[in-house]
């Protein structure tokens, strides 16, 4: 479904900044795969997640979308493909919109936007039956503005507008780092719910190992731009916080790996 | 000599008819300012265009309806060139608009051939004029020819079309655009086409702003845009200010940014008949809207503790 062939990118060249991001990564996702990223800070997981999205165009390589070639396609185009749920949850939704009327623009997504009614009776009830799923009671306000909700409701609804019109490749950088743990356990929850029920393909950057183990079919990790650890299937099943930190330590040449320097 | 209250009266169909046709301007500003969320100085250059354009067309025979459509279009051309300088070259919106007003400085001259033109209300079928108010209020014209009436039902269609564009999936896009960039692009919304179209739409309603004013005083004139920027947000800002407790419908909220155009120009005729000097109403406009620009944030800076206290926790679900 995802195919990244050999990206590079480098920030701010040729100046004393200079941070090479991506290095020749490669990763192919297959149809269905929810694949669960895991790295230190700047090992470049949500760099790999913007140049996929299209935020920034990528110094050398392909990405390829369901076979199509969406490596020079803005951001917005690429939109069509990609259902997105940012860390801030500041950034997925207007606040200063409507519930509905924020859903509203997310079910057209991919699509030209005419002169028609932004959004219909038919659609409203749709949202509300949505809504109702994510028991927060939001399928009550959707005429709220979505500034008046909290983080964790603004991060629910994000997800959902993210694959209200099913996506064929949902990224989610690190969309649970900044609730409480309880608020991220039942976001994480109703991700769980919504990926399973679309069998969509996924790749979630998390800072916490435990999840990362927990979801997902399959884990990959990333040090220095590039993926050193990538299992799946039944050795994933059976893997632990220690067998991995042991993992990123034989991958990377350092023994130093402990959960500072992962989890930071 | 003391001040007659008569002379404020009579001075009133005035104040409320220049007011009302800049509230098609501060309707402009709004689209801009509040929906965009972007400061377009387009409108100081833009607002003469669509004067100049309007005046020129009926000096030379035409219609006052093409007049006027000519001069709309003309306000969506100085749009759209504030936004290919904003999206397309990368410069900042504040710029972008400052770039294009000086530019049109010189375009504004040479849709003239002068600094300023005039025409001759006898000769001209028009759609308002001074005149007319003075006849209707003496008389001798029906009252359907008040210029009062006539903006007034114009300001009513436009903010009925606004209503219904804003309402449509396109409107929704450029409201997305300018509440989250990053969260309309996600949508797959094209952003930069959509800033263009808010764009063009406002300079257009400044225009045909312009084009009725200088119906209405008989004259477009180079300097008759300056400063409309700060006209525009004193409306919006009173508007907003004034009417936020009744107006929350999208509607309604432009009919007040109108109102308050219309309040704007009510109190500066009332400021004038208490014998301001008129060479310092531009400071004291600058001052009143730099007031109320302020407010929001030091109502931010020096009260969200309390604010902080009272809500503790409403961060989290």
């Amino acid at each position: 479904m995802l195919e990244i062939q050999e990206i590079k990118k480098v920030f701010n060249p040729n100046t004393v900044n200079q941070k090479v991001a991506l290095q020749n990564l490669s990763l192919t996702l297959n149809d269905g795969d929810f694949v669960t990223v895991i790295g230190g800070n700047g090992a470049g997981k949500s760099t790999m997640l913007n140049a996929v999205a299209g935020v920034f165009p990528v110094d050398e390589g392909k990405i390829l979308i369901d076979g199509s070639d969406v490596t020079r396609l803005p951001e917005y185009r690429r939109a069509a493909y990609i259902g997105r749920v940012f860390q801030d949850p500041m950034m997925g939704t207007a606040a200063n919109m409507g519930i509905e009327e924020n859903l509203a623009l997310a079910l057209r997504r991919g699509q030209s936007r005419t002169l028609r009614w932004g959004i219909t009776a038919k659609e409203r009830e749709r949202y509300r039956e949505l809504l109702a799923t994510l028991d927060l009671g939001l399928e009550q306000r959707l005429t709220s503005k979505v500034g008046l909700l909290s983080g964790g409701q603004r991060q629910a609804l994000t997800l959902l507008m993210a694959t209200l019109k099913k996506p064929k490749l949902l990224l989610l950088d690190e969309h649970t780092a900044a609730l409480d743990p309880k608020t991220a356990a039942k976001v994480l929850e109703t991700t769980e719910k919504l990926v399973t029920r679309d069998q969509l393909t996924t790749l979630m950057i998390t800072h916490n190992m435990k999840d990362a183990i927990a979801h997902g079919n399959r884990l990959i990790m990333m040090f220095e731009g590039r993926v050193i650890i990538d299992v799946a299937g039944e050795e994933k099943k059976k893997l632990t916080v220690e067998t991995l930190l042991s993992m990123f330590g034989k991958a990377s040449g350092s023994d130093e790996a402990d959960d500072a320097m992962l989890l930071s | 000599m003391p001040l007659n209250p008569l002379d404020l009266i009579a001075q009133m169909p005035g104040a409320v008819s220049q007011g009302l046709i800049w509230g098609i301007m501060a309707i402009g500003v709004f689209i801009t300012f509040k929906i965009l969320n972007i400061a377009d100085l387009t409108v100081d250059g833009s607002f003469c265009t669509g004067g100049a354009v309007c005046v020129m067309m009926l000096l030379n025979g035409h219609h006052i309806a093409v007049a006027m459509l000519c001069a709309f279009i003309a306000g969506l051309l100085a749009g759209a060139a504030t936004g290919f300088f904003h999206t397309f070259c990368g410069i900042s919106a504040i710029l972008a608009g400052i770039l294009t007003q000086l530019a049109l400085w010189s375009v504004n001259l040479a849709i003239m051939g002068r600094a300023n033109q005039s025409i001759n209300v006898n000769n001209f079928d028009l759609l308002v004029s001074l005149r007319y108010l003075q006849e209707v209020i003496k008389g001798v014209r029906p009252f359907y020819w008040s210029p009062i009436l006539v903006v007034g039902v114009f300001l009513v269609l436009i903010i009925g079309l606004l209503y219904w564009f804003f309402g449509t999936e396109l409107g929704s896009a450029v409201r997305a655009t300018g509440a989250n960039l990053n969260m309309a692009r996600a949508q797959g919304i094209n952003t930069a086409a959509n800033t263009v179209l808010g764009l063009m739409l406002s300079n257009g309603l400044v225009a045909l702003s312009g084009a009725i004013l200088a119906q209405y005083s008989g004259f477009a004139d180079i300097n008759m845009g300056r400063g409309a920027i700060v006209i525009g947000l004193a409306a919006v800002i009173i508007g907003e200010v004034v009417f936020a407790r009744i107006f929350r419908n999208f509607g309604l909220r432009l009919l007040g940014v109108a109102f308050g155009a219309v309040i704007y120009y009510v109190v500066i005729q009332a400021v004038l008949w208490l014998r301001l000097d008129p060479n310092h109403l531009k400071l004291l406009s600058a001052l009143v809207v730099a007031m109320f620009l302020a407010v929001p944030f030091w109502r931010e800076k020096y009260f969200s503790k309390s604010l902080l206290t009272k809500k503790g926790g409403a961060g989290h679900a």
